[in-house]
């Protein structure tokens, strides 16, 4: 069953060089429960996907095409039909736990705001529920009470807190914003893990915003991957992980590290994909990859390549996709 | 922020324009309090056999032309000044936090009217349009404070749009749209509390430019009316002896310098101590 659809979707934000379209014509549909990852490097507009998504752009920007939430275009609804939906059908966790609480309230209160305002429980009933979030995310309140200032809690424990007031309502859809990046790579992992357990165990659909292909990979069935506000290759994670088209997802994967792989003689140094991420006024005709493309050739730079069919679940928009043999 | 009291007194007994500034403040209120209790003698009392007496055992700061005790006047005079300085302060926070909290989360057309009428009431002076105000409404305490408190508003409301639209701009008021809260929830219950802080340290200032205010308005006769005394009206009667008594003026003079001097370094000591980034350079 399809949750959420988004169709055509482009958003224009007033930027100093005047209105700029920082993400164009993006297309995907969610089904409940499933598990999407986005992928790209800084300013390729998964944030602004994910803020367009809840409708929480900057007023003055512009947004075009539907974001369809079970039959009701989000992009269409008026404030307060909009705020019924933030926060109640769609969850979002950001990036930096350190300020996105409120340092003058208590953490009980900050998670059971949502709660007053979206259920009709009552005092007891909501600090109820809040204990029970609270254990949900692992700070149970005999060892973190209630009462406590985000001051006091690690990185780690505000963005369970985050996390605990994403889902308090149940969302149908959780969106986590590069929910591990401002954090610890020990923490990291507990706290993916706890994301991915929350969505299978309450069957809410998750949209895993990430650079790290990691963590695409471990929370992610379907990936999108997306440079300078296009989708360049969309696909089952397994598909595009092991069976890649596009040469800017090909230049990610080679810029992971390895341990030890430029220790050992005969082992390649890190590749790094050549030249810098376009800004925005400066982007190029045809498809914005072809200045940084070994591949590239006039076409590339001329038109806007057109999504070519990989199989069933997996699309590229590239001109001239990569063989079996270029992936060695 | 501060989980009690304690915590604030303990940092604040470090900063010397808190303790000073704190203890006159004190002080005064106290006195002001007292008043309702006890005053050496009724200021009603007037006496003309014992006028312009020098300080003795009996009056301790002496007396003034009707023979009243200038000890029980300034006493009550700081009563006068409380209630003023108060209800103005009152006024301003009452109507100016919510026009400045309204701006900053509409902003548009909304923001722009009520910044613009902010400007007009500030392009006159404070005391001036005080003067006018009294002048149309007629003398009397009510009408000062109503004076006062109106130009109190805009300074209100343009604190509170300049900390409230930085408020605004922090991720975790993304985090609470992002939970669904309106304009109104989240300036209540977000930006309020953020901004607390500062708006204490503005009330304090305005607190002593009110009491100030009052003086001048009572000292011109446009503020309280006899039999109330009120220092600035203290000030005005004084004037006429200033030649062969020149303690009756002091006396108010210096009353009014003192409070506002405690007032202003309670404000300063009270934001350097709210403001932990200001407390730790120190």
């Amino acid at each position: 069953m399809v949750l959420l659809q988004v169709q055509d979707l482009s958003v224009t934000l007033q930027t100093a060089h005047g209105p700029q379209e920082v993400i164009s014509h993006i297309n995907f549909s969610m089904n409940a429960g499933e598990k999407l990852g986005i992928v790209g490097e800084s300013g390729c507009g998964k944030s602004i996907t994910a803020l367009a998504l809840m409708s929480l752009l900057p007023p003055d920007s512009k947004i075009n095409g539907k974001v369809i939430l079970e039959g009701l275009d989000i992009a269409t609804l008026n404030s307060r039909e909009i705020c019924s939906i933030r926060g109640n059908r769609i969850g979002i966790i950001f990036q930096e736990p350190m300020t996105a609480l409120n340092p003058v309230k208590q953490i009980g209160a900050q998670v059971s705001e949502s709660i007053y305002l979206h259920t009709k429980l009552n005092q007891k009933q909501a600090l109820e529920r809040v204990i029970e979030l609270m254990d949900k995310v692992g700070l149970p309140v005999n060892r973190f009470p209630l009462n406590l200032y985000p001051h006091q809690l690690s990185g780690g424990q505000r963005q369970r807190v985050m996390i605990a007031m994403a889902i308090a309502c149940n969302p149908d859809i959780l969106i986590a914003d590069e929910p591990t990046t401002a954090l610890d790579v020990t923490v990291q992992e507990q706290i993916l893990n706890l994301i991915r357990d929350l969505a299978d165990s309450t069957g809410m659909a998750l949209v895993m915003i990430s650079h790290d292909l990691g963590v695409i990979a471990q929370t992610a069935e379907n990936v999108m991957v997306m440079y300078t506000g296009n989708v360049v290759e969309m696909g089952s994670t397994v598909d595009v992980f092991q069976n890649m088209q596009h040469p800017y997802t090909h230049g990610l994967f080679s810029a992971i590290p390895h341990v030890g792989s430029s220790a050992q003689p005969g082992k390649k140094r890190l590749t790094s994909i050549p030249g810098q991420v376009p800004e925005l006024h400066l982007r190029p005709n045809g498809c914005n990859f072809a200045n940084r493309c070994p591949r590239a050739s006039n076409i590339c730079r001329e038109k806007e390549p057109m999504a070519t069919r990989v199989s069933d679940h997996h699309q590229v928009w590239c001109y001239h996709p990569l063989n079996r043999e270029d992936k060695k | 922020m501060f989980k009690t009291l304690a915590e604030l007194l303990r940092h604040g007994l470090k900063n010397w324009s808190f303790v000073i500034g704190g203890t006159i403040s004190l002080l005064f209120f106290m006195v002001a309090f007292l008043s309702y209790f006890w005053t050496p003698y009724s200021v009603e009392d007037i006496n003309i056999s014992e006028r312009l007496l020098k300080p003795s055992a009996e009056y301790l700061l002496g007396t003034d032309h009707f023979g009243r005790d200038i000890l029980s006047m300034l006493i009550m005079g700081a009563k006068n000044s409380v209630i003023v300085a108060f209800v103005a302060i009152g006024i301003g926070i009452g109507c100016g936090v919510p026009l400045g909290l309204t701006a900053a989360a509409k902003k548009g057309w909304i923001d722009e009217f009520i910044m613009r009428f902010n400007d007009l009431t500030f392009a006159f002076p404070a005391l001036i349009s005080a003067i006018m105000i009294t002048a149309i409404l007629g003398p009397g305490s009510v009408n000062s404070i109503i004076a006062i408190g109106i130009f109190n508003i805009p300074v209100f409301a343009r604190v509170t749009r300049g900390a409230a639209l930085s408020i605004w701009k922090r991720e975790f008021i993304l985090a609470a749209r992002s939970a669904g809260k309106g304009p109104f929830k989240i300036s209540i219950e977000h930006i309020l509390p953020n901004i607390s802080s500062m708006l204490i340290v503005q009330a304090t200032i305005q607190f002593a430019l009110g009491i100030l205010a009052e003086a001048g308005l009572s000292y011109l006769g446009l503020g309280t009316q006899p039999p109330m005394p009120s220092w600035g009206k203290m000030l005005n009667e004084a004037q006429t002896f200033m030649h062969f008594a020149p303690q009756l003026a002091i006396y108010p003079g210096a009353a009014i310098a003192l409070t506002v001097l405690g007032l202003n370094l309670f404000g300063d000591g009270l934001r350097d101590v709210l403001d932990p980034k200001l407390r730790r350079s120190r």
